[in-house]
Order: structure tokens, then sequence, then C-alpha cells
């Protein structure tokens, strides 16, 4: 009864590299926006904040769309993308994991922001009368301290970008081998005639991969209380 | 060497002190509210004076007129908070090395055992700082202070967290480092006995004053 087939591999294998990809590239600017947020006041904070939040509380087709008229082959951007890199992200899997990383964003920076609020900053003076630059302090200090943080917050990510579908679905479609992701393949198989048995295998697999999401942030989160104490 | 001349203006509170010294060691005295701490933040260039000038060993660090500020990170002194402040994420002899591996300095394999010796703290060198005693953490960081090899060392109530028993367990270290180390020293507190053990030298603070300057008779 729970044989999945080629075609439900497919889909499953592809939202585990749209979501790998999604969260490694989106990790390193959530982590810069974290501490950004966390540490500096600059003019406009409140709403770059609200920007990074937008895609939490947009309709996922409003996000889509608008990521359609910016990144697609004639808009802006991914006009220039295209001509100058050949990256082209409108109906392939690399649009798909930026609508992803888009929609996994508030959630893969907000454990990040909150460990970065919660390291005591008397920790980076001590570094700095030791020696250490700036820069050297964010690395040695800041970012160590942070790594639960930063774990759980790719972990959200990461459950999030594999479970994303209206705004992946508006962007590029839903192409099986391309861009039909676990999402839109349950999309598509409950409006089949006998999809039933399959779209129910690639439910249990999104709440296996959902819990197990949830389980891991939890466990990150634990430890970092008992780093930030020295245990 | 060290020269001090500086404002500051916090909140309310202004802080106005001008001293030279050439003392072993330093002892900033005061009230708590004296501006100790400010003062001794100031030297280490994690407070910003509004006026005025700071010279270690000859070197200005900060000159407000003439727009100089030497970042903390750039001025070779060591600082022992009163809380520690050892990274939990290290242990002992991470925490010990920190200072030379931000510095970039060689290996010193006779200068760590002789700090680690002098402070005895060699049997705690696998632990992390959450799994040792306050008397414990206290003698890591004066190491880790020390081992980054400063020129000056500045010690802001080192025994301040500390019960009376833990203090006297301490004080005889701060005895040997005052007397074997060989760096200058500033040391914070507004425990009178405390400095005439230690300090060679007294700065008094009141309010954010100056009111005297001298040999440990003045506390007195």
């Amino acid at each position: 009864m729970f044989e999945i087939s080629p075609a439900e591999w497919t889909a499953i294998l592809l939202s585990l590299r749209v979501a790998t990809i999604a969260t490694l590239v989106a990790t390193p600017f959530g982590i810069a926006l974290a501490w950004l947020l966390a540490r500096r006041d600059f003019w406009g904070k409140s709403v770059l904040d609200a920007l990074v939040h937008l895609p939490l509380v947009l309709p996922p087709v409003v996000t889509g769309y608008l990521l359609l008229l910016t990144f697609g082959r004639r808009g802006p951007v991914g006009g220039f993308l295209a001509d100058t890199f050949g990256i082209v992200f409108s109906f392939r899997w690399t649009g798909a994991a930026l609508a992803c990383g888009v929609m996994a964003f508030p959630l893969l920076v907000r454990p990040m922001r909150l460990s970065i609020e919660a390291i005591d900053r008397r920790l980076e003076q001590a570094a700095e009368t030791l020696g250490a630059a700036p820069w050297k302090v964010f690395f040695t200090v800041t970012l160590p301290l942070a790594l639960p943080g930063v774990l759980a917050g790719m972990v959200l990510g990461f459950a999030k970008a594999i479970g994303e579908f209206g705004a992946t679905i508006t962007f590029v479609s839903n192409i099986p081998g391309e861009t039909q992701t676990i999402s839109s393949a349950i999309y598509s198989l409950i409006q089949t005639p006998d999809g039933d048995a399959a779209a129910g295998r690639l439910v249990i697999v999104s709440i296996v991969l959902a819990l197990g999401a949830l389980i891991s942030a939890e466990w990150f989160a634990r430890r970092a209380t008992a780093r930030l104490h020295g245990n | 060497m060290l020269r001090v001349d500086v404002e500051k203006k916090l909140g309310e509170f202004s802080l106005q002190a001008s001293f030279t010294s050439e003392g072993r060691v330093i002892g900033l005295f005061g009230a708590s509210g004296a501006g100790k701490t400010s003062l001794v933040n100031m030297i280490a260039g994690l407070l910003r004076p509004d006026r005025g000038t700071i010279a270690i060993d000859g070197e200005i660090v900060d000159d407000i007129a003439a727009g100089i500020h030497v970042p903390s990170w750039r001025r070779r002194i060591g600082y022992v908070f009163q809380d520690a402040r050892l990274f939990p994420h290290l242990n002992v002899a991470q925490n010990l090395d920190y200072g030379r591996r931000m510095n970039g300095l060689a290996p010193d394999p006779a200068q760590h055992r002789r700090v680690i010796d002098l402070l005895d703290i060699g049997a705690l060198l696998d632990r992390r700082p959450g799994k040792l005693s306050g008397g414990e953490r206290q003698r890591v960081a004066l190491g880790r202070a020390l081992l980054s090899r400063p020129r000056l060392l500045l010690l802001d109530e080192p025994l301040g967290a500390l019960d009376e028993g833990r203090k006297l367990e301490i004080l005889p270290y701060l005895v040997r480092l005052r007397d074997e180390a060989n760096v200058p020293m500033v040391y914070v507190s507004h425990d009178a006995a405390e400095l005439r053990q230690l300090a060679t030298q007294i700065v008094m603070l009141k309010q954010g004053r100056v009111t005297s300057l001298g040999g440990v008779k003045v506390l007195a």
C-alpha cells in the first residue's frame, strides 16, 4: 500500500532539492539581516522589518505574481540576470527555489534575530578588549553563540520551503520533473479521479517532514539555552 | 605610564578626571556611582570621552580635539571585569588562548605555563565556564587578560561579585600578579582594605571628580 511511485519520488526529490538550495542561499542573507535588525538602529529599520515579514502576511499568489513580474524573463531583474549571467528563473526549478526562499525568509530570520538579541553584548566587549577586531568578534563570539538559533532558523525555513505552494505555482507553474514539488503534485493528484492513494502518500511524507523540522528546531532552541549558560 | 585628562557627560552625571601615574598599581577608589567604571571604560576604549586625552605608555589613544580614538581592540590592554565574562562556548584553555589568537601572536609556552601556575588554573583547562566557581572564573579571567600580553591591565572590582571567603582566596593571587607579572595595573575598588594591600598609588573619585591623588595613605 505504501509504495512510493517514481513520479512521486520525482516530486519528493525536487522538493528536497528546491528547499535545500533555497535554505542555503537564504541563510547568509538571513544572518546578515538578523544581525542588522538585532544590533543596529538606522533610518527605515521598521520599514525593512515590515518588508521582511511581508511574505508571511501577503497572499502567496500575490508574492508569486510579483516574483513573476520582477524575475520573469521580461521582468527588470529576471531579464538582466538571464542576459548577463544566463540565470533563468521562470518555469525552472531555480524559480521554485527563489519563490520558496522568499516565502521562507521571515521564518528563517526570526530565530536568528532572537538568538543574536539574546547574546550578552558584554561578551563582545570582552572580546574587543582582548584584541579582536569587530569582524573577528562576530565570527568568534556572536556567530558561535547564535549558532543554535541560526540552525533553528534554517530548519524552520527549510520546512516552510518544502511546503510552499501558492507563490511557487504562480511563479513557475506545475511542471512534473521541473517545478512540480510535493505540494503541487498533491494539488494535481486530488484533481485527478484516482489520485487519492498517491495524494495520501505525499500527504504523509509532508507531515513527516514538517514534524521532523519542528522537533529539530525545538531541539536546537534547547541547545541554545544550554550553550548560553556555559554547560 | 598612564596619563588621563578627560571629561564625559552621561545623562545627569558628569565625569571630569585628570591624573598621571607612574605607579605599578593605580588604585581607583570611590563609592559606587563615583564614575570609576566609566573612567576605566574610557581607558579601555569602550567609552569615548567628550573632551580630553588619554595616553598609555606614551602612545596617545584618545585625543578628541585631534580626532584620535584608538578602538579598544588596538589598545593592547587587558580588562578583567567584575563578572569575569568568560566565553561560554569555549573551554578554559580556549578562553585563555583567545587574546593571543586574536592578536596574531606566536604561542609562548613558557609564558603560558607561568600564568597558569601563577593563578593555579592548570586543573581547570578542559572545563566549561559554566562549571567553574566564582573564584575560579575570576582567576581564569585574569589569566585570559594576561595572556593577551597587554601593556596595561584594567581590573574593575574583580572581587566585587565574590563573598568574603572567596575574596581572601583570590587576593594572594593578585598580590603575586602585582609582584611577578610585570604589567602595570589600574585596580578599581570601593574597598579601602583591598587597595591598601594592592595599590601603590591612589586616585580617589567622588561624584565624578578626582578629590585626592597620592600614596596609599590618602585612604586613611
